[in-house]
């Protein structure tokens, strides 16, 4: 029998065994739905992580030698931090030898940063994220001004008493007049306001845009480092990603000569990639990944065996429907065939819908919840082969039983 | 009428045996069925039943062979082995110069879809499809196109004269009717054999006439025909009954013998 033929008839069958049907459908529609759902939160939280939230802390094809890493991979044991505790710090001092050996078209910065209570009058006072930044921060950063303007190269080598804020500095400490050349207070000094700078963004609901920039020579600098020559990290960009392990290199190889380390020993700071970063959040979307799979896979081991039994009970109830038709000259593969289509097609049709259902919910999520949702198209395809794929497996039992049934048995029940 | 209705009798062992041939021989081409000391047996938890306990028949084509018997002497489950339904558990059954005997599941389906037409007493029509598509049935696992299918189909219900109930359900149609869309249906494969298990055994004795009407219209149109019945009366319309009591052949007389001995 040709496929068109059997696909013609599951559709018939189907059409007239409504109720049955749609529970059939029913139970891989579930399973395939919060497998949507479930992937599309994961999906969208990676995307979210490896796109916006390292991209923001960690800029583009770039690098950071910190004396530790900030952003830690996964669970760092005793010793590590303790070994951590005993480095020393980067200092302002490492950073000209280190901007020396960098080859072509690096770009670079050093910088260091903290929480700051940032006065302004007539408002609360308020704790910000500050920076002190020097060299191409902006530029690695992408980080332009939307009123005012960025410092002056004079404005660095001179460490000037002047800041860049973010929207939401402005909204709490100037809610109602324009902040360009009014002044905030930090530590007992006053800063000018020269720009304010563009969102950030946010992610799971915490604002990024609660930061003031200032000159590293500023006398913020202070504040953020109690060791006075220390500074937190420098940022190196190069123009690709695979100019960055020889730039690396050649960083270490300063790094490691000024920190006077036999080859034999480890090195003593961190050179902190997006991928390093990355690497932490590849960990946890591993168990998210397996958490999120094996839910929706329980829910759909339910369908199947759901499927199973109807199956099963529509084999016997057409037995008799098998007798006639292999008397006519149906073969054991044409049953066969029959009955997986009918099963796999009602369990595909419920795939669709869990599909378009799963996206639904992701949607709802994005919309009310801070999570972000994606529908990664492999995922509707995933959704479709697995919907499939239940109805075959499922079917598989329940068909090949009506397959081998004798036809003069099988004409004889009614 | 053709001449072999004379000849198709074998009243006479030797005539039989000169017939039926050697195990393993391929019989005549003249004979559509050719079976040589078939036997099937149902083993009912230790308890063996014979059903069929060697039986011996050729029909040759063209020929309108009646098949009669008490209950349980074997008649239904002959007749499931000349249908292909069913496998016998020793001896040979040629159909059209094959060994059917032999043959696995899938060959002895394409047998039923090709060479066989069977009409059972109950109908057997599938009770959600129409008449059409009842019909179209065999044609479907035979692989013809659709549209050949429809216009066969059609054909084979306007040739038992149901043209204008072709989009009918079985329970929409009255019994002689829906025994019409069976023997349609048996004979929309042009098969070789056209097979009936008491055909009208669920029919008044109007109806069951008019059924009868139908078998002989064929029959004498160059269709061979095997029939089961309990009627000696309905039997009366072969031109060859056969006798079956306790699973083996009882008789095998023309019609000229047989009505003169039950006194048609
Ligand atoms: N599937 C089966 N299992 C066990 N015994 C069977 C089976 N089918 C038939 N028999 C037995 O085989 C014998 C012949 O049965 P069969 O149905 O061929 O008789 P029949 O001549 O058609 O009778 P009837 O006129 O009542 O239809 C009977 O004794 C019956 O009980
Ligand atoms: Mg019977």
């Amino acid at each position: 029998m040709p496929l068109f033929e059997a696909i013609r008839l599951a559709l018939d069958t189907i059409r007239v065994q409504k109720l049955k049907s749609f529970f059939t459908a029913l139970g891989v529609c579930i399973g395939v739905m919060f497998l949507i759902a479930v992937v599309s939160i994961v999906d969208g939280m990676g995307r979210y992580m490896e796109e916006d939230l390292v991209g923001k802390l960690i800029a583009v094809n770039s690098f950071e030698l910190r004396h530790r890493p900030n952003i830690n991979i996964g669970d760092v044991d005793d010793a590590t931090w303790r070994e951590y505790a005993r480095r020393q710090r980067i200092l302002d001092s490492d950073v000209e030898p280190v901007v020396e050996a960098l080859p072509e078209g690096a770009k670079w910065s050093m910088y260091s940063d903290g929480q700051v209570q940032v006065e302004a009058e007539g408002s609360r006072p308020r704790r910000a994220s500050v920076t002190a930044v020097d060299g191409d921060y902006f530029e690695i950063k992408r980080l332009d001004v939307t009123s005012g303007r960025l410092f002056t190269p004079g404005e660095m080598t001179t460490g000037a008493s002047v800041v860049v804020i973010g929207p939401d500095l402005v909204k709490r400490l100037f809610p109602t007049v324009d902040p360009i050349g009014r002044q905030v207070k930090m530590a007992g000094k006053f800063y000018s306001i020269i720009g304010v700078g563009e969102s950030l963004g946010s992610a799971f609901g915490m604002s990024f845009d609660n930061y003031v920039y200032a000159p590293f020579r500023s006398p913020i600098r202070r504040m953020l480092n109690f060791q006075s020559r220390a500074i937190d990290a420098v940022v190196v960009q190069m123009p690709t990603a695979e100019a960055i392990p020889s730039a690396q290199e050649a960083v270490r190889a300063v790094m490691r000569a000024r920190h006077q380390l036999r080859p034999a020993q480890k090195d003593d700071f961190s050179l902190q990639t997006a991928d390093s970063a990355l690497a932490f959040w590849d960990k946890i979307k591993g168990y998210l990944v397996l958490a999120g799979v094996a839910l929706p896979a329980f829910g759909l081991v339910v369908g199947a065996i759901v499927i199973m039994n109807i199956m099963l009970v529509a084999v016997a109830e057409r037995t008799h429907e098998i007798g006639i038709r292999k008397a006519l000259g149906a073969k054991r593969r044409d049953i066969l065939i029959q009955f997986l289509i009918e099963a796999s097609t009602l369990s595909t049709f419920g795939a669709a819908i869990g599909i378009a259902a799963g996206a639904g919910l992701a949607f709802v999520i994005r919309e009310v919840s801070p999570m972000p949702t994606y529908v990664a198209p492999w995922s509707i395809g995933v959704g479709v082969l697995i919907g499939a794929g239940v109805g075959i497996v499922s079917g598989v039992y329940p068909a090949s039983r009506a397959s081998l049934l004798d036809p003069v048995a099988a004409l004889r029940q009614e | 009428m053709t001449n072999h209705v004379e000849e198709a009798p074998l009243s006479t062992t030797a005539e039989r045996q000169a017939v039926l041939g050697l195990p393993g021989q391929t019989p005549s081409e003249d004979w559509v069925i050719v079976t040589r000391d078939l036997k099937r047996e149902y083993d009912m938890g230790g308890e063996i039943v014979r059903a069929l306990r060697g039986v011996n028949i050729a029909v040759r084509r063209n020929e309108y062979v009646a098949i009669m018997g008490p209950s349980g002497s074997g008649k239904s489950t002959l007749m499931n082995l000349i249908g292909c339904l069913d496998t016998p558990n020793a001896g040979e059954y040629w159909l059209n110069g094959q060994l059917v005997s032999q043959m696995k599941d899938d060959d002895l389906a394409r047998v039923r879809n090709k060479e066989i037409g069977f009409v059972f007493q109950t109908f057997n029509l599938l009770p959600r499809a129409t008449a059409l598509h009842n019909v179209e049935l065999p044609l479907v696992y035979a692989g013809v196109s659709a549209s050949e299918r429809k216009e066969r189909a059609f054909q084979a219900l306007a040739s038992v004269k149901l043209g204008d109930r072709v989009h009918h359900r079985p329970n929409e149609l009255s019994g002689g009717q829906r025994q019409r869309v069976a023997i349609a249906r048996a004979l929309v494969n042009r098969p070789s054999i056209l097979l009936a298990d008491e055909p009208t055994g669920n029919l008044d004795s109007a109806t069951s006439e008019e059924i009868m009407g139908v078998f002989e219209s064929l029959a004498s149109s160059g269709q061979t025909v095997i029939m089961v019945t309990h009627e000696p009366v309905i039997a009366a319309h072969a031109r060859r009954v056969v006798v079956l009591r306790d699973g083996v052949i009882a008789s095998d007389e023309n019609k000229g013998k047989f009505a003169s001995r039950m006194g048609f």
